[in-house]
C-alpha cells in the first residue's frame, strides 16, 4: 500500500516535468529554425517529451506492487 | 474503381462487424465472460476522444497551425498523469452511488439535485450536438470526396445534394439503429454497455491503423522518411513557419493545454467510457499509459501528412481537412484511400454512438424523468412497468439528438460554426471542472455555488464563443463583434473588458472559467449547505473512507418493506431484474428468501441505488421519498459521518477536558488556600504563644538583672542565687528557642533526617547513660527491661534519643525524689516495637492526655514553678515518632503514675545482622 501510495506521487511528479518541459518558457528555447537527423527541433522535442513522459508513466505504473 | 457501391458495401461490411462485435461482446457479458474486462479495452475505448476531429482535423489544423494541434494530445497525456487521484475517486464514487451520467454526477454531488441535473444535461447537450453535427459532415463529406475518385472534388463545390440522397441523413439513422440497438438493449441499474465497449475499442484499433498506413504512406511512400518532408518544407517559407511557435502562440499553446486536460475528462462520451463503463477500477492504471501512447501514435504522421499535402496539392485548393483521404486518392491508391474512408468512418461512429448514448441517459435522466415524475397527471410513480416508457424515452432521445446533430449540420453546412465547433465543445465541458473538481474535493462547496457557477460559465461561453460563431455564420450580424452589443466597446465578445491579444478560445476560456470558478467558490462560501448537500459531500470527498468502511446508508433513517420497493423498482427497470437484484441483496445480508429482508434503511438505500441506476439519482430519490416513511436524517448522524463534525467533537472532549482538568485544579486551589489560611491562623496563634513563652524567661531575666544593677549591696550569696536564676533562665531561653526552631522544621518539612536501621535497644541504653546524672541527683531508681529478641526499627539515632531523653527526664521530673521508680521497657508487639517509660509520679488527669503534647500546654497542676519546660518537648517527640510511623501516647491515672508508650514499625530481621549486632 505504501508503495502505491508513492505511484500516485511519483505520476504527479511526472506531470509536473511534463508541464513544465511542454510549455512556455523551456518550450521557447527549442523554437529554432534548426533541425535534429532532418526534423525541426521543436517537433523533435515535443514528440521526445512526450515519449519520455509515457515511458516514465509506465515505469511508475508497471513497478508498482499490488 | 471506387464506385459508390463499393464504397457503400464495404462500409456496410464495417458496420456489420460492429454489430457482430457488440452482440458477441453483450452475449459474453451475459454469460459473465466479459470480453471488456481487462485495461488493454479500457485504454483503447478511451481513444473514443479521437474522433473524424481529429483523423482529418489534426492534419488541417497542422496545416494552418502547424505544431498548434499538439496542445489538444498533450493536454491529456498530461491529464491522465493526475488520472491517479481524480479520475480513480470520481470511478470510486459513481461504482459506489451508481452514477451514470456527469449530469447525475453532478446533481448527486449536490444534494440530488435537480435543477442541476438539468442544468448540466443543457450544456452537454448545447455543447455537444454540433459536435454531432461535424462528426456527420466529415463522414459525409469523405463519402462524396471519395465518391468523385479518381477526381478530387471538395464537397462544397460538389453538386448540392436532395435532401432524400444526402448521406449524412442515412449515416445518422444508421448510427440511431445502432445506438438504440445496442445502447438501450435494456435498462441496467450499472447503465454499462460491454457489446458497445467492445466495439468502441474496435473502432479505435481500426482509426489508428488507417491513420498510421497513411501517414507511413505519405512520409515513407510519397517521400523518403520524415527528414525528406521536413527538409523540403523548409524550403518553402510559408510551410517553415509551421514547424515553430509564433509570437503568441505560447498563451493559446498553454490554454489548449488546459482546455484538452479537462475535456478528456468531462466530454459526456468521455465520461460514459472511462467512469460509467468502467469493469474495474483497477483498469485505469494501465490505461495511464496506454491512452497516451495512443495518442502519440495518432499524432506521429499528422504534420508529415499535413506538410506533404500542402507541398502535393500546393495551390489545387484542395481542403487540408481532406489531406488523409486526398493524398492517397492523389496517388491512386484505391485500397489504402478506402482504408482511410473506414479509418474516418470509425473515428465519427464511435464518437457518435458513444456522446449519443452518453446525452439520452442524461437527458432521460436529469430532463425528462424530473418532469414526468412531477407531472402527477401521468402518475408515472404508480404506473405498472414504467421500464419501456423508460426504454422509449432513451430510444427517443437518440433518436432526436442524432436528428438535431443532422438538422445543425443541414443548416450550418460550411459555416464557420461547424468547423471551429470542437474547441467550442471543448471549452463548453470545462464549465464543469469547478464543480466537479470542487465537488469531490472541497465539501464546503453549496448547490446554489453549483448553480451559480454553471450559469454564470455558461453564460460567459454563449456570449464569448457561440454567439461570434454564429454571427461569422452569417447568422447575426457581424456589428456586435466589431462595435460591441449597442455599440459599448468594452462589452465586446472575443475582446470582453478590452481583453485583446488572446486568441478567441483562450479568451472564452480565461473569462468563462473566472466567472464560473468565481461565483462557484464566492456563492459557496456566502451561504450554507443544507443537511441533504452536506452529507453528499461528505460521502463524495471522503469516498474512500466510506467505501472501505461503513456503507452510506447509515445517514438514512427512512424505512419500508421490502414488499413496497420491490414492485416501486420492479417498474424502473423490469421486474424480473429487479427480483434478482433484490435477491442477491438478500443474500448478502444473510437472509433466504425475500420476504425475511429486514425493512430497513439499508434496504431503501438499496433499492434508491437501483433506481438511480435506471432514471438518475435525482429522481430515484423523488421517487423513494413518495414511497418511503423517510424520517430526516438526524442532525447526530448527519454529523456523525462528517470530517469536521468528528473534529468538533474532538475539540469539545478536549475542552471538556480541559475544563474538568480546570476544575480539579481550582479546588486544588481551593483546598490549598483554606490550608494557607489555616497554617496563617496557626501562625498567628503560634507566634503569640512564643512571645508569651519567651517573655516569661525575659521577664525574670530583666527583673533580677534590674535589682542585681540598682543595689549593688546586695549580699554576695543573694547576689548568686539571681545570677544563678539569670544564668538558668537565659539556658531555658536558649532551649526554648532551639526547640522552636526544630519544631518549625518539623512541621515545615525541612528538617534533615538521617534515617537508617537502629538496634533500639542499645538507643534506649544510651539515653539512659545520658540521664543517668538526673536520676542520680533525685535518687530515683531506673529500671530496663528488654524481652525483644529482635529489636531493629529504621529511625534516626539522634532524634529518638532526644526523644527518650524527653521521656526519661519528664520522668524524673515528676518523680518524688528517693521515693521516685522509673521504669523502661522495650518488647514486641506483632509487627511492632512498643516502648514504655513508666514513672510512680502523680500522673496525668484524663483531660489533660492530649493537650499535653500541644505546644506550649503543659498540665496546669503538675508545673512547679522551678522545673518547668518548655512546653515543646512532648510534642516535637510525638512528631518525631510519627514522622518514624510510629505512636506516641500516655496513659495514666491520678496518683498512680503515668506511662508514657510509643511504637515504632519494627524492621524484618535480616540473615546475619542479628549476628552482627551480637557481636557488637
Amino acid at each position: 500500500m505504501r508503495r502505491s501510495d508513492r505511484s500516485g506521487e511519483r505520476l504527479v511528479a511526472t506531470f509536473v516535468l511534463g508541464w513544465v518541459l511542454l510549455n512556455y518558457p523551456v518550450l521557447s528555447l527549442f523554437a529554432r529554425p534548426r533541425t535534429v537527423g532532418g526534423v525541426p527541433l521543436l517537433y523533435a522535442w515535443v514528440f521526445a517529451v512526450w515519449v519520455l513522459v509515457i515511458v516514465v508513466m509506465a515505469l511508475v505504473i508497471e513497478s508498482r506492487r499490488e | 474503381m471506387l464506385q459508390g457501391w463499393v464504397i457503400v458495401t464495404v462500409s456496410f461490411a464495417y458496420l456489420g462487424v460492429l454489430f457482430a462485435i457488440a452482440y458477441t461482446g453483450d452475449q459474453r457479458a451475459e454469460a459473465g465472460r466479459s470480453i471488456i474486462a481487462n485495461p488493454y479495452t479500457y485504454a483503447l475505448s478511451l481513444a473514443v476522444y479521437c474522433t473524424t476531429w481529429t483523423f482529418y482535423g489534426s492534419v488541417g489544423r497542422a496545416a494552418s497551425s502547424g505544431v498548434g494541434f499538439l496542445p489538444v494530445y498533450l493536454g491529456p497525456t498530461l491529464a491522465v498523469a493526475l488520472w491517479w487521484y481524480v479520475l480513480r475517486k470520481i470511478i470510486r464514487i459513481s461504482k459506489a452511488f451508481r452514477i451514470t451520467s456527469i449530469a447525475d454526477f453532478v446533481a448527486s454531488r449536490y444534494g440530488k439535485s435537480q435543477l442541476l441535473g438539468g442544468l448540466v444535461t443543457v450544456i452537454a447537450v448545447l455543447g455537444v450536438i454540433p459536435y454531432i453535427s461535424l462528426q456527420l459532415k466529415a463522414v459525409s463529406s469523405s463519402y462524396t470526396i471519395l465518391r468523385h475518385y479518381p477526381q478530387i472534388v471538395m464537397p462544397a463545390k460538389a453538386e448540392a445534394l436532395p435532401f432524400v440522397q444526402d448521406t449524412a441523413l442515412y449515416i445518422a439513422l444508421i448510427l440511431a439503429a445502432f445506438t438504440i440497438l445496442f445502447g438501450t438493449r435494456h435498462l441496467d441499474a450499472t447503465e454499462r454497455h460491454e457489446g458497445l465497449v467492445a466495439a468502441i475499442a474496435f473502432e479505435s484499433v481500426v482509426k489508428l491503423l488507417a491513420f498510421l498506413a497513411v501517414g507511413a504512406y505519405v512520409t515513407f511512400g510519397v517521400y523518403r522518411g520524415f527528414g525528406d518532408i521536413f527538409q523540403r518544407a523548409q524550403e518553402l517559407p510559408p510551410l517553415r513557419a509551421l514547424t515553430t511557435v509564433s509570437g503568441g502562440g505560447y498563451g493559446t499553446w498553454a490554454f489548449l493545454t488546459v482546455l484538452s486536460m479537462l475535456s478528456v475528462m468531462f466530454l459526456p462520451r468521455q465520461f460514459q467510457i472511462s467512469v460509467v463503463e468502467n469493469v474495474d477500477e483497477n483498469h485505469l492504471h494501465k490505461a495511464i499509459w496506454l491512452f497516451p501512447l495512443y495518442l502519440l501514435l495518432i499524432n506521429v504522421f499528422v504534420l508529415p501528412v499535413a506538410l506533404g499535402g500542402l507541398m502535393l496539392f500546393s495551390g489545387a485548393g484542395v481542403d487540408a481537412d481532406t489531406f488523409v483521404l486526398t493524398v492517397p486518392m492523389a496517388q491512386r491508391k484505391e485500397g489504402l484511400a478506402l482504408f482511410a474512408f473506414i479509418g474516418g468512418l470509425s473515428a465519427g461512429t464511435g464518437m457518435v454512438i458513444v456522446e449519443t448514448i452518453a446525452l439520452s441517459t442524461m437527458v432521460c435522466n436529469d430532463l425528462v424523468m424530473p418532469v414526468l415524475l412531477r407531472l402527477d397527471r401521468l402518475r408515472v410513480g404508480q404506473r405498472g412497468d414504467v421500464s419501456r416508457l423508460l426504454l422509449a424515452i432513451r430510444r427517443l432521445a437518440i433518436a432526436g439528438i442524432l436528428l438535431l446533430g443532422y438538422v445543425y449540420f443541414r443548416v450550418a453546412g460550411e459555416a464557420y460554426a461547424l468547423v471551429a465547433i470542437g474547441l467550442i465543445s471543448f471549452a463548453a465541458v470545462a464549465q464543469f471542472a469547478p464543480a466537479i473538481l470542487g465537488g469531490i474535493y472541497w465539501k464546503g462547496a453549496t448547490r446554489a455555488g453549483a448553480i451559480a457557477g454553471l450559469s454564470a460559465g455558461f453564460a460567459v461561453w454563449a456570449y464569448t464563443l457561440l454567439l461570434p460563431s454564429f454571427a461569422k455564420s452569417g447568422w447575426m450580424p457581424t456589428g456586435f463583434l466589431t462595435a460591441g452589443p449597442f455599440g459599448i466597446a468594452l462589452l465586446r465578445p472575443q475582446e470582453l473588458f478590452g481583453l485583446s491579444g488572446l486568441d478567441d478560445i483562450s479568451h472564452a476560456l480565461l473569462w468563462s472559467l473566472l466567472a464560473n470558478g468565481g461565483a462557484y467558490v464566492g456563492v459557496s462560501l456566502i451561504g450554507a449547505p443544507s443537511v441533504a448537500e452536506t452529507t453528499q459531500a461528505a460521502l463524495f470527498v471522503d469516498v474512500f473512507r466510506h467505501t472501505h468502511a461503513t456503507g452510506p446508508s447509515r445517514i438514512w433513517r427512512g424505512t419500508a418493506p421490502v414488499g413496497d420497493l420491490l414492485p416501486l423498482v420492479g417498474r424502473f427497470i423490469g421486474p424480473e431484474r429487479a427480483r434478482e437484484a433484490f435477491l442477491a441483496h438478500a443474500r448478502r445480508r444473510g437472509a433466504e428468501r425475500l420476504e425475511d429482508l429486514p425493512a430497513d434503511a439499508d434496504l431503501v438505500h438499496f433499492a434508491e441505488t437501483q433506481l438511480a441506476g435506471a432514471i438518475g439519482g435525482a429522481s430515484a430519490r423523488v421517487l423513494v421519498h413518495s414511497l418511503v416513511q423517510e424520517e430526516p436524517p438526524g442532525i447526530a448522524e448527519v454529523m456523525d459521518i462528517l470530517d469536521e463534525a468528528s473534529q468538533v467533537r474532538a475539540y469539545s472532549r478536549e475542552l471538556e477536558q480541559k475544563s474538568r482538568e480546570l476544575e480539579a485544579a481550582t479546588a486544588e486551589l481551593r483546598a490549598a488556600n483554606a490550608q494557607l489560611q489555616q497554617l496563617d491562623r496557626l501562625k498567628d496563634d503560634f507566634m503569640s504563644t512564643v512571645t508569651h513563652e519567651l517573655r516569661t524567661p525575659l521577664t525574670s531575666i530583666r527583673s533580677f538583672s534590674e535589682i542585681l544593677l540598682a543595689e549593688p549591696g546586695i549580699a554576695p550569696a543573694e547576689r548568686e542565687r539571681f545570677l544563678g536564676i539569670i544564668v538558668k533562665e537565659a539556658e531555658r531561653l536558649t532551649r526554648l528557642i532551639n526547640q522552636t526552631l526544630e519544631m518549625a522544621k518539623i512541621e515545615s518539612g525541612s528538617a534533615e533526617w538521617r534515617t537508617s536501621e537502629l538496634a533500639v535497644d542499645q538507643v534506649i541504653q544510651e539515653a539512659v547513660e545520658a540521664t543517668g546524672q538526673l536520676f542520680r541527683e533525685k535518687e530515683v531508681a531506673l529500671s530496663l527491661a528488654c524481652s525483644a529478641p529482635h529489636p531493629r526499627a529504621r529511625a534516626d539515632r539522634d532524634r529518638l534519643i532526644q526523644v527518650l531523653i524527653n521521656l526519661l527526664s519528664n520522668a524524673v521530673k515528676f518523680c518524688a525524689p528517693r521515693d521516685g521508680r522509673v521504669e523502661v521497657r522495650l518488647r514486641e508487639v506483632d509487627d511492632l516495637l512498643r516502648i514504655d517509660v513508666q514513672d510512680n509520679g502523680p500522673g496525668v488527669r484524663p483531660g489533660d492526655q492530649e493537650t499535653i503534647f500541644q505546644r506550649f500546654r503543659q498540665a496546669a497542676d503538675t508545673v512547679d514553678g522551678t522545673s518547668r519546660g518548655t512546653g515543646l518537648g512532648l510534642a516535637i517527640s510525638r512528631r518525631i515518632i510519627e514522622h518514624f510511623g510510629g505512636r506516641l501516647w500516655v496513659e495514666s491515672e491520678v496518683g498512680k503514675g503515668a506511662t508514657f508508650s510509643f511504637v515504632l514499625p519494627r524492621e524484618a530481621p535480616a540473615p546475619g545482622a542479628t549476628a552482627a549486632e551480637a557481636g557488637r
